[in-house]
């Protein structure tokens, strides 16, 4: 399902190594592809207007408008005004998660231990929410400014009693995901564990991301008509950015 | 998890009316509890919470869910801050589930959920925000903290009835509230409730009617 990115169209490549953090403004008409290099990667996203940052994703809107508690190819991310900060455009995993948020200090300090950098350099464990607040603070935002993110690669699944189950195994290695930005988007990420997975150990991995250009949007185009909602979200998106 | 309350309505230190697309915003001491009831049933209630003394601190849906791998609310449930503290317990409740996936409908998310016209429609986020520009007329501790657009994160929607499915599905569903049933919430610390008793009519949250709800407040002594 995933197509080569032709060398004409690949901008620029970059891997975020296990356990780190990241931001980068990506342009309306490029694409991100994300490569879950090792298998098992958490890559949690969030996304802000950068000329208005009080516009930023919206995960409530997003699920309820697409009637989905998953994020798959077809689907779009939404802010809060009703617009598409980016639509998924190819996915070889089928669940990403928005429900669950990030680690924080005290979660990775429970299951972990302690680590700091004066003993472990580097190497030390970051938590998912002080890595983001830290990309966010680059551009002036802060713990007020951070809601929900997109949690790709990885998958909870709700059960019939409303509890909610981590499923391990769900990105496997040289599994991609493509965010195809509709909107001028400033883009925070971490690639710290998912707050519910389960292993003992400090379960991180890199991601690659692979810039290229996509162009325009077609009538035809999947997302846009993946569901009724996405043709208005569409209109809306064209509207302003357009 | 239906769980009653022992509380008398008698002994509430508050009890007001909030008409549908209204807002209302109050403190809630440690120790308090504060009742919604659903007087004509199937009512959304849009609630979101601010901790007094840290404007910074507020509810988060995502820690709520994670810290207890639950996506419903119900009596046991603790709301618990982005700081990772609970700021609230469920005490009793006899509706039986809550949401807090479903967010609050806005004039810009109507567009895209229902037609491009929908947009002069009230919402929740409106009436968020009339609340928050009025904040001091309501409650003045509340209106110190400064809240705004930037502070309207994922809220909860008590009676409000948004099942989820193994297979990744989640709809709004007509409601399995009632005429009479109520939530309580205890405050495990001084908290501002900011509440938007949901206009929305174009979906099955309010069954089509959006109708009022009643707001107690008891004391620690009365618990």
């Amino acid at each position: 399902m995933t197509q080569p990115i032709s060398p004409a169209d690949l901008r620029w490549e970059h891997t975020v190594p296990a356990g780190t953090h990241w931001s980068c403004l990506i342009r309306r008409g490029n694409s991100l592809r994300f490569t879950d290099i090792e298998g098992g990667a958490n890559c949690a996203l969030t996304f802000f207007n950068p000329t208005d940052p009080l516009e930023r994703y919206n995960m409530p809107d997003t699920l309820k408008a697409q009637h989905t508690a998953l994020l798959s190819r077809g689907h779009c991310l939404y802010s809060d005004m009703g617009r598409i900060f980016a639509s998924i455009t190819s996915d070889t995993v089928g669940w990403h998660d928005s429900l669950c948020g990030v680690s924080d200090a005290a979660m990775v300090r429970e299951r972990y231990g302690e680590s700091h950098y004066q003993q472990d350099r580097n190497a030390m464990l970051r938590n998912g929410r002080d890595s983001l607040l830290v990309e966010m603070a680059k551009y002036g935002l802060g713990k007020r400014d951070l809601g929900a993110t997109v949690n790709l690669f990885s998958k909870v699944q709700p059960q019939a009693d409303g509890s909610l189950l981590f499923v391990a195994g769900n990105s496997r290695a040289a599994d991609s995901v493509d965010l195809r930005f509709e909107m001028d988007t400033l883009v925070c990420l971490t690639t710290v564990p998912h707050p519910l997975n389960p292993s003992p150990r400090y379960d991180a991995h890199p991601v690659r991301l692979s810039a290229y250009r996509s162009g325009p949007v077609g009538l035809d185009d999947y997302c846009r008509n993946f569901r009724p909602e996405n043709v208005r979200g569409f209109i809306n998106t064209e509207r302003y950015a357009g | 998890m239906l769980l009653e309350s022992p509380l008398h309505t008698a002994d509430a230190v508050l009890s007001e009316t909030c008409l549908a697309g209204e807002p209302w915003i109050k403190t809630i001491y440690k120790g308090q509890t504060l009742r919604i009831l659903d007087l004509e049933g199937n009512q959304a209630v849009d609630t979101l919470f601010y901790a007094l003394h840290n404007p910074e601190e507020r509810y988060s849906a995502t820690d709520t869910i994670v810290r207890q791998r639950a996506a419903y609310l119900t009596a046991g449930s603790r709301l618990y801050s982005n700081e990772g503290q609970c700021m609230l317990t469920i005490v009793a409740d006899t509706c039986g589930r809550h949401d807090t996936l479903g967010g609050a409908c806005a004039a810009e998310s109507n567009t895209v959920r229902y037609a491009l016209e929908k947009q002069y429609m009230h919402s929740c986020r409106d009436n968020f925000l009339l609340g928050l520009t009025h904040c001091s007329c309501h409650d003045q501790n509340a209106a110190r903290l400064g809240l705004g657009k930037r502070d309207l994160a994922p809220n909860i929607n008590f009676f409000m009835n948004v099942p989820l499915t193994p297979e990744g599905g989640l709809t709004f569903e007509d409601g399995i509230s009632g005429a009479g049933k109520y939530v309580e919430l205890r405050a495990e610390m001084d908290v501002v409730c900011l509440i938007s008793n949901c206009p929305q009519l174009n979906n099955p949250c309010n069954g089509y009617n959006p109708t009022p709800v009643q707001l107690y407040i008891w004391n620690a002594a009365h618990v």
